[in-house]
């Protein structure tokens, strides 16, 4: 309930803040959104000796499109990504998981790259950016690095992210065609982690598929991206045998444990619905899902 | 005239509540709002093991952190008799811990500092040495032959079981059996849950070294309990201690047990001369304090060819963790478990129970379930359906078939059921859900894969412990209280010996003495919680409130009245035989335009009394109920499961409650709807489990889930009155009855839904995970302890 | 022990406070400030109970530092209504018994107040949703939904919206 103690920072630029991280060689923490570091904190499961607050920072909170590119900037909450005109239009997997994240409250705080950088294996930011083919941008004093998420997410709660380094925004590739994306979730109610969480994107032009994402939460050491199963989709496009063998392939793609969750099994069965039902949806099928169409009606609330 | 009883707001009125006013407005009087002057903080070191030897403590470098007043530990508890402490059940639990540490989450050691920051930082800097030893998280575990011997601290304990109880007629039982047409059997648990109300545990200890007054405020249901107990444990005089229970954040049965933090600022105030604050965190609420349920059971009916029962065997084994401190009457060491099958007619019956120490935190009855009878109801009718499944008789008319009908009736266990009209209360029910339509739509949906369920639940608690006969804790017969005093200008004060944590006694008590003497609800200021203003209570749980202190109310505005009615003669020059009462006023029979109001005969109780009447107009009540009161509730929910994932949605609950004669009903219905969400809670989501090393799963709100607005359902409230014949007004006690009924509606519609499969049950809570496991597999899924594959 | 200090907004009323940086918003308001409406009901960020209004939009206090609304407004349920009148959302939990305990009520009232400010005719589930970082005990929720319906009608009548 109480955390140690710590140095506070509040630089109010770029470079304040990228001093400062030198400064503090890697013992320092950046504090974005705070929804995830800040109660880890609180149980003293983080204790770093130093606060880099970067919400002072201008230009960090821009979301929109340009030269081919959704950009998102650090500062960017969950809240403002719901209520993305441009995110509904053309991003449908990112407007599908934005409202199962947490809860409203904690929505309207944090951030999509600080979910990132947090690199929890149930995040679920991870699993869309990763069906996505989204980058993080770094920047330190010797430049910026362009890091493709699925060079980013390296294991539970590390990335590539080097200490000189401050992520400033995360990308993702416009899309060109019908983009089609949904993100199933199963939580045991609204701000459980996912018991498994299924990111599926695909770009479509008729019935063929020019690009396919399969993003996997909590049955790994980290989000997964299902390559195996993305090429068997491309490959067959979209009709019934192809889809059953990218769910199998998905569902086999994953290492999930057994706990209060569910067993290993189920979870891995769960892969497979939910690989099966969004592709299902993207041939037009009807969603069996019961409870897919009150959160429908909610879901650009908040 | 006589005043209108509803707008003066007497029984029946939805009052708007008196508390109201200073909630909304945010300025509440919760424990941890007062400020002292002078106030320390202390923050508690937890064990992080099971089980274990302690080895060394050593505190050194906790003292040297700038603003440390006090590190205290089992050893200086000790040198003061206070390392151990008595339970409510004639058990003992340790303070802080010495020789070892018994459950997860065990207090060890005490910081109290200039603010809780800098104390926990102390707690943090305490060096703990352990030696772990193996744990035990179930009572099968408890009894094996190679079980490590948990309470080693009491002499002549030699095994783990902690209690043995039996009640009924275990040779007419077996005669009944071997004669039956069938024998019904079924096996479940009951998990481990917690009344996680939202404010934690906590206590403001403040000992006066002036005046050598000490003054406690806490979150507590029952003061003058803790007055008495505090004044036995620590052996300080009695009159110069004051419990005062400000605003509490929810009660649900937590508040009740004196927890070890409570004795520690005690005495860390009475060392330090300065108040000590201590409010617990979440976590060490969920992992220490008074949980609730973890019961296995084991049931049989025996039943007729009618589909009459003729029989009928429970056996228990309870979980009690480290210590056994249930708070329940001394007589009845798993509580009232006796009354479960008490709304049907079943002849003989037998109850065998055995109580367990396990490596877990200690308790067991908590969390509104008026003495485990949420137990017994859910494992009721968890047997009723399955029963009803086997044999294959609709369930609603397995029960019609075996309701009791004739009251007074002496129930199986000998418990005495004085009203009720159960038929009345299930055909509303079933015809409010459209029970027929919905059982033609569930077989056409089998027909295309869809799995609809639906689930009752019926049952009668009893409620008001309760008579002295019986009922005791630590001796302290179960009576309850009221002193009502009535101003020259007519308004009055009540002040009462419950403790409402939510429930509106502010407003619905004030509402009883409305209805006894027409003096208007918003004249009536009530008062609690404060030992050194009100009579000596037994406190708010179990539902017992209305039932006891109510009737006390009742009681001391009658005496009230009587001496009323003397003013009232002598006003009116008339003898009190003349006299007829109604609402607010006496008149003359033969006269009735010449009258006294209730106002006029205040007014002369203190200006224009009558020759030998003392001045005033007060009087106080304590009441020792007869019997317990016995409301019934009829409880459907229907449900639909989605086989592939196990998810399962509430369509429909409809519920029918007999509580009696509903003082507030507005209040009644939030009690019965607040309880069903927790009945859904329970049922869906929210347990304590624990690893096979004793790692507690469920000590934070990550892990032990109550539901949002989001998943808790709508609920379709309807009502049946039987008033209770020995109640002065005719009501019953409602607190506890959706979470009491409730969790069986939604466990038997699952079941419903999966009968063709052949599945007869899945342990609470439903995941969603062993709804697909039961489809996949057609078998039952048991849920106790430990975590698979954990 | 750094000690900052920072000005911010409360309730309408500029204050200078002085804070260590790991002090919660909670603590802040809680324990400097004096303003207990504000109320802890858990240590994982789930509960809500310490729901405040941070430049408008609700957050839950214990997941921020105090030292991070320098320069900002904060709005606690001692600021919600005015004076010489409550809040309608306050008017309808009492009208509609939202409440009984007390304990979350503060920040559940918060919560839809911000609601009703964004969306002025809310439906039973679009409250549901909105106040599910909220946790009520007491409840059941339906008698909240009916509260938040009870203020959005008021509202609707006295502004005309």
């Amino acid at each position: 309930m109480y955390p140690s103690r710590f140095h506070y920072e509040a630089p109010s630029s770029i470079d304040e803040a990228l001093q400062l991280l030198s400064v503090y060689q890697g013992e320092a923490k950046v504090l974005s959104g705070g929804m995830s570091l800040i109660p880890l904190m609180k149980l003293r499961f983080a204790s770093p000796s130093a606060i880099i607050d970067v919400n002072n920072i201008p230009g960090l909170d821009d979301l929109f499109e340009d030269g081919g590119q959704l950009r998102i900037g650090a500062l960017v909450r969950n809240r403002a990504i719901i209520r993305s005109d441009v995110v509904r239009a053309r991003y449908p997997l990112m407007t599908s998981v934005a409202p199962q994240i947490a809860d409203p409250l904690v929505r309207g705080r944090s951030t999509l790259v600080g979910s990132l950088c947090h690199c929890d294996p149930q995040g679920d930011w991870g699993a869309v950016m990763l069906a996505l083919e989204g980058e993080v941008i770094a920047v330190s004093s010797s430049g910026e690095r362009r890091i493709p998420v699925a060079d980013f997410l390296l294991g539970p709660f590390q990335t590539s992210l080097r200490p000189d380094e401050l992520a400033i925004e995360a990308r993702v590739p416009a899309p060109s065609g019908q983009p089609f994306g949904v993100y199933h979730k199963l939580e045991r109610k609204v701000g459980d982690f996912a018991t498994v969480g299924v990111a599926v994107f695909l770009e479509l032009s008729g019935r063929s598929i020019a690009r396919a994402g399969i993003g996997l939460t909590g049955v790994g050491a980290t989000n997964l991206k299902c390559v195996d199963a993305e090429q068997a989709l491309i490959a067959g496009g979209l009709d019934d045998r192809t889809i059953d063998e990218t769910a199998k392939l998905a569902a086999a793609a994953g290492n999930p444990q057994t706990d209060q969750r569910g067993s290993a099994d189920y979870k891995r069965h769960l892969v497979h619905t939910f690989v099966v039902r969004a592709l299902q949806a993207a041939m037009g099928r009807e969603p069996i899902d019961i409870r897919q169409r009150r959160f429908e009606n909610v879901a650009s609330l908040v | 005239m006589a005043v209108d009883e509803i707008s003066v707001g007497g029984l029946g009125a939805r009052v708007k509540r008196v508390e109201d006013d200073r909630l909304i407005r945010g300025k509440g009087n919760f424990t941890d709002d007062f400020k002292l002057p002078g106030m320390l903080h202390m923050e508690i070191l937890r064990s992080p093991h099971a089980h274990a030897r302690i080895v060394s403590v050593d505190t050194t470098k906790a003292w040297a952190i700038p603003g440390v007043h006090l590190v205290l530990t089992g050893e200086l508890m000790a040198q003061r008799n206070l390392a151990w402490m008595p339970t409510l059940s004639y058990d003992t639990q340790a303070v802080l811990a010495m020789d070892k540490v018994r459950f997860q989450g065990q207090e060890v050691a005490a910081v109290v500092a200039d603010d809780p920051y800098i104390a926990k930082d102390a707690c943090e800097a305490i060096e703990v040495t352990y030696e772990p030893l193996p744990a035990i998280v179930n009572p099968m575990q408890a009894v094996a032959a190679d079980a490590p011997l948990i309470r080693d601290d009491k002499d002549g304990q030699t095994d783990n079981v902690c209690y043995r109880w039996e009640v009924g007629d275990k040779a007419m039982t077996d005669r009944a059996f071997e004669r039956a047409a069938r024998v019904v059997k079924l096996d479940c648990f009951y998990p481990r849950s917690h009344p996680s109300p939202i404010e934690c545990c906590g206590t403001i200890a403040d000992f006066n070294p002036a005046t050598a007054k000490l003054t406690l405020y806490m979150t507590t249901q029952a003061p003058h309990i803790i007055r008495t107990a505090v004044a036995l444990v620590a052996e300080l005089p009695e009159h110069m201690i004051r419990v005062i229970a400000p605003d509490i954040g929810g009660g649900f049965g937590n508040k009740v047990p004196v927890y070890p933090g409570y004795v520690v600022a005690t005495l860390a105030s009475i060392l330090v001369g300065r108040p000590v604050k201590w409010i617990e965190d979440k976590t060490g609420n969920l992992i220490s304090t008074g949980f609730a349920r973890d019961m296995y059971f084991r049931g049989e009916l025996a039943i007729d060819h009618r589909g009459k029962i003729e029989g009928l065997r429970i056996a228990v084994d309870t979980d009690n963790g480290a210590f056994f401190s249930d708070a329940q009457p001394t007589k009845f060491k798993v509580g009232l478990l006796h009354s479960a099958f008490a709304c049907y007619d079943i002849p003989y019956g037998h109850l065998t129970s055995q109580g367990h120490y396990t490596n877990k935190a200690p308790g067991g009855v908590a969390y509104r379930c008026s003495f485990r009878v949420t137990e017994a109801m859910f494992f009721q009718e968890r047997l009723i359906a399955a029963a009803a499944q086997d044999i294959g008789i609709d369930p609603a008319e397995f029960r019609r078939i075996n309701f009791v009908r004739d009251f007074p009736w002496r129930t199986t266990y000998g418990m005495l059921l004085d009203s009720g009209d159960y038929d009345k209360c299930l055909t509303l029910a079933l015809k409010k859900l459209g029970y027929e339509e919905l059982r033609r739509e569930q077989a056409e949906a089998r027909k295309q894969g869809r799995y609809i369920g639906i689930g009752i639940s019926t049952m009668t608690e009893p409620l008001g412990a309760g008579n002295s006969r019986e009922f005791d804790i630590i001796g302290i017969k179960m009576f309850d209280s009221a002193e009502l005093r009535v101003h020259p200008s007519g308004k009055a004060v009540l002040k009462i010996g419950s403790k409402t944590q939510g429930q509106g006694h502010e407003t619905t008590f004030a509402q009883i003495v409305t209805h006894e003497l027409g003096i208007p609800s918003t004249d009536i200021l009530v008062h609690h919680g404060d030992t050194d203003n009100t009579p000596f209570g037994m406190g708010t749980y179990a539902s017992r409130s209305t039932p006891t202190a109510g009737a006390a109310t009742s009681m001391a505005s009658r005496k009230v009245r009587a001496k009323a009615r003397k003013l009232a003669a002598h006003l009116l020059e008339v003898s009190e035989d003349d006299l007829e009462w109604e609402l607010g006023r006496f008149y003359v029979r033969d006269a009735p335009q010449r009258g006294a109001t209730i106002q006029d005969c205040a007014l002369a109780a203190y200006t224009n009394m009558p020759d030998g009447l003392e001045p005033g107009l007060e009087n106080h009540a304590y009441y020792d109920p007869p019997n317990m009161t016995w409301p019934f509730a009829a409880y459907l929910a229907a449900v639909e499961i989605d086989p592939e994932t196990g998810v399962w949605e509430v369509l429909r609950f409809v519920a029918v409650d007999d509580c009696g004669v509903r003082i507030n009903p507005m209040i009644v219905e939030g009690q019965i709807m607040g309880g069903l969400a927790e009945a859904y809670a329970m049922s869906n989501m929210q347990f304590i489990t624990f690893d096979s090393t004793g790692n507690c799963i469920g000590a934070n709100y990550m892990d032990f889930l109550l539901p949002t607005a989001w998943e808790t359902p709508k609920w379709e409230l309807h009502e049946v009155v039987t008033p209770c014949p020995h109640h002065p007004i005719g009501a019953k006690g409602v607190g506890e009855c959706a979470t009491v009924g409730g969790p069986a509606a939604f466990v038997n519609a699952v079941m419903d839904a999966l009968a063709p499969l052949g599945v007869r049950n899945i342990d609470m809570p439903v995941f969603s995970g062993r709804v697909w496991e039961a489809i996949t597999q057609q078998h039952d899924v048991a849920g106790y302890p430990p975590l698979p594959g954990h | 022990m750094e000690i900052k200090q920072i000005k911010v907004t409360v309730n309408g009323e500029p204050r200078v406070v002085e804070v260590e940086p790991r002090l919660l918003c909670v603590h802040m308001l809680r324990e400097v400030l004096g303003l207990t409406g504000t109320h802890l009901g858990c240590d994982t960020t789930s509960c809500g109970a310490c729901t405040v209004l941070l430049d408008g939009l609700p957050v839950k206090s214990c997941t921020l530092f105090g030292i991070q609304t320098d320069g900002h407004e904060l709005t606690t349920v001692e600021g919600l209504g005015w004076p010489s009148e409550l809040h309608p959302v306050q008017e309808g939990f009492r009208e509609e018994h939202g409440l009984q305990c007390g304990f979350c009520t503060p920040g559940m009232m918060l919560t839809a107040a911000a609601l009703l400010e964004d969306t002025p005719n809310p439906t039973d589930d679009d409250i549901r949703w909105a106040i599910s970082g909220n946790l009520c005990r007491c409840t059941g929720y339906q008698n909240i939904i009916n509260s938040v319906q009870w203020a959005a009608r008021k509202m609707e009548a006295v502004h005309g919206r």
